[in-house]
């Protein structure tokens, strides 16, 4: 099941194979990688997300997703084969560049709302990448205005609730102005209410997406389109609906509809 | 700012100590001290002095003097030993007997008392008009070594965090019958904290990637544009100004 299979009409997606393909907004290669201790988590990684693109990566636990996410912004080196991000390859050079234009939210909203104020921590990353400060302030209050927080910017991260706190960690990398977002598990311990919130800011966006996560039924409400890695290889890419229909690929996969759930 | 991190020595007040910028306080306040230091021990009148100029500032701050004196209890400890530091130091040089201790002891615990005294208000003083997150603000400012603001930040955001951690490791460990008021559950306790340690460790691992990948290089950038007016300084300056004068005027009379 690939791409180039499933011309979707209702989508925008249909633009994102061909010769004539704008760059890619991420264009990962043959990306093998080992830690390490030996243990090899990735087998070639082949993966294109033309601009405009949001697609889900699934896989189960030990997949090798995480270890992709950590190669798109040159947190790991990739081993063999290579990741470029808007043409631009990830290599030690462009480190500074790569990480503005890909912007990871991590699963723990802890980890990454680090500063005492949301204000000073979505400043924090425009600030690194060389905005100067009086024209910081303009840029936190659009990226908290995106995902509906600009009256909770003089507060702790701390007294926010967990959905809040996912939104702010959403906007201190908006803030950075990225050309591709990666979210790692962006629906993990949200109550429906805060999930339901967060999909609506994320289809609101309008921007290239890469999300990580085991939620399936997310995965069809924000991603067009699904790719499947396991055992740190691309096993099946194509439009979510098709992919999540597909009983033996996700059964094979370790993949499951919660209770109820039926597609067809 | 907000109230996220209003600690328990702030006292909120609208009052123009308050609206200082924390640097212009910052500086004034370690100034203050350095008079107070530099005052030879047996200038009483001085000493009264500063204490009267503290006062003043109190009241322009809105600060009711018994809210400080209370809080100034932390020093007890250290006047204890103001105490007892002549008595046994003086006990292995010299004869004491009895009551009868001598001039320079006595001198030497009152310099001790006065003065950390003095220093422990004037920080209270500091404490009360200026939140925790402000402070860190006025070092930045003031060019602090970039690691101290970094990991004093980091401090600020986390101990809560840990805190909550450890909260709830306790709870999970009662709810399973664990009650450390035994001597042999003690260990359980020991292993939380531990497991607790392990746990910061590997969030502080995962902080420093999320740091990374938000562009760190390892110095904090600079997010505020605001800089202290030359009003503010010479507003600021006016306390070690009048604690200098203080100081000097000691100097020529003794």
């Amino acid at each position: 099941m690939t791409a180039g299979t499933h011309p979707s009409p209702d989508t925008t997606d249909t633009a994102r194979v061909g010769p004539t393909a704008p760059v890619a907004a991420l264009e990962v290669t043959g990306l093998a990688f080992a830690y390490p201790n030996g243990h090899q988590a990735l087998f070639g990684v082949d993966l294109r997300v033309v601009p405009g693109e949001r697609v889900a990566l699934l896989g189960p636990n030990g997949a090798g997703k995480t270890t992709l996410v950590l190669h798109l912004n040159g947190i790991l080196t990739a081993g063999a084969g290579s990741v470029l991000v808007g043409g631009l390859a990830v290599a030690k050079p462009n480190l500074s560049e790569i990480r503005r234009r890909v912007g990871v939210v991590f699963q723990d909203p802890d980890d990454q709302l680090f500063m005492p104020t949301v204000a000073e921590d979505v400043a924090f990353g425009p600030a690194n990448f060389g905005v100067p400060p009086d024209a910081l302030a303009a840029r936190v209050d659009a990226a908290l205005a995106a995902v509906g927080m600009s009256e909770h910017r003089d507060r702790s991260p701390l007294r926010l609730s967990g959905g809040q706190r996912r939104r702010v960690s959403l906007a201190t990398v908006l803030a950075c102005d990225p050309e591709i977002l990666v979210l790692d598990e962006p629906s993990a311990n949200l109550d429906p209410v805060a999930r339901r919130e967060l999909a609506e800011v994320l289809l609101g966006l309008g921007r290239t997406m890469l999300m990580v996560t085991h939620d399936l039924p997310y995965a069809l409400q924000v991603c067009p389109r699904s790719v499947v890695i396991d055992d740190g290889v691309v096993v099946a890419d194509g439009p979510t609906g098709e992919l999540l229909a597909d009983a033996e690929l996700l059964r094979r996969h370790r993949l499951e509809l919660p209770f109820g759930f039926r597609l067809s | 700012m907000g109230a996220g991190h209003s600690h328990p020595l702030f006292l909120d007040r609208p009052s123009p100590v308050h609206r200082l910028p924390p640097e212009v306080k910052l500086v004034a306040a370690f100034l203050g001290v350095l008079c107070v230091v530099a005052t030879p021990p047996g200038q009483f009148a001085v000493f009264g002095g500063y204490l009267v100029l503290l006062a003043s500032v109190w009241a322009v701050a809105r600060i009711p003097p018994g809210w400080i004196l209370r809080r100034s209890l932390i020093e007890a400890p250290f006047v204890v030993l103001a105490v007892l530091l002549p008595l046994v130091g003086e006990g292995e040089r010299t004869e004491v007997l009895g009551m009868s201790l001598s001039v320079p002891g006595l001198l030497a615990g009152w310099n001790i008392l006065v003065k950390g005294t003095l220093g422990v208000l004037t920080s209270l003083t500091l404490a009360a008009t200026t939140p925790l997150r402000e402070l860190l603000v006025g070092m930045q400012r003031l060019h602090a070594p970039a690691m101290v603001t970094t990991i004093t930040t980091l401090m600020l955001r986390y101990v809560d965090v840990i805190a909550g951690e450890a909260r709830r490791m306790r709870v999970a460990r009662i709810a399973r019958g664990h009650d450390p008021r035994f001597l042999w559950q003690a260990g359980a306790t020991a292993r939380g904290i531990g497991a607790l340690f392990l746990r910061s460790y590997e969030r502080g691992e995962r902080v420093h990637l999320a740091m990374l990948s938000r562009g760190w290089t390892g110095a904090m950038p600079v997010l505020t544009a605001g800089r202290a007016t030359a009003a503010q300084w010479s507003a600021g300056l006016a306390f070690p100004a009048v604690a200098l004068g203080l100081l000097l005027s000691g100097w020529s009379i003794g």
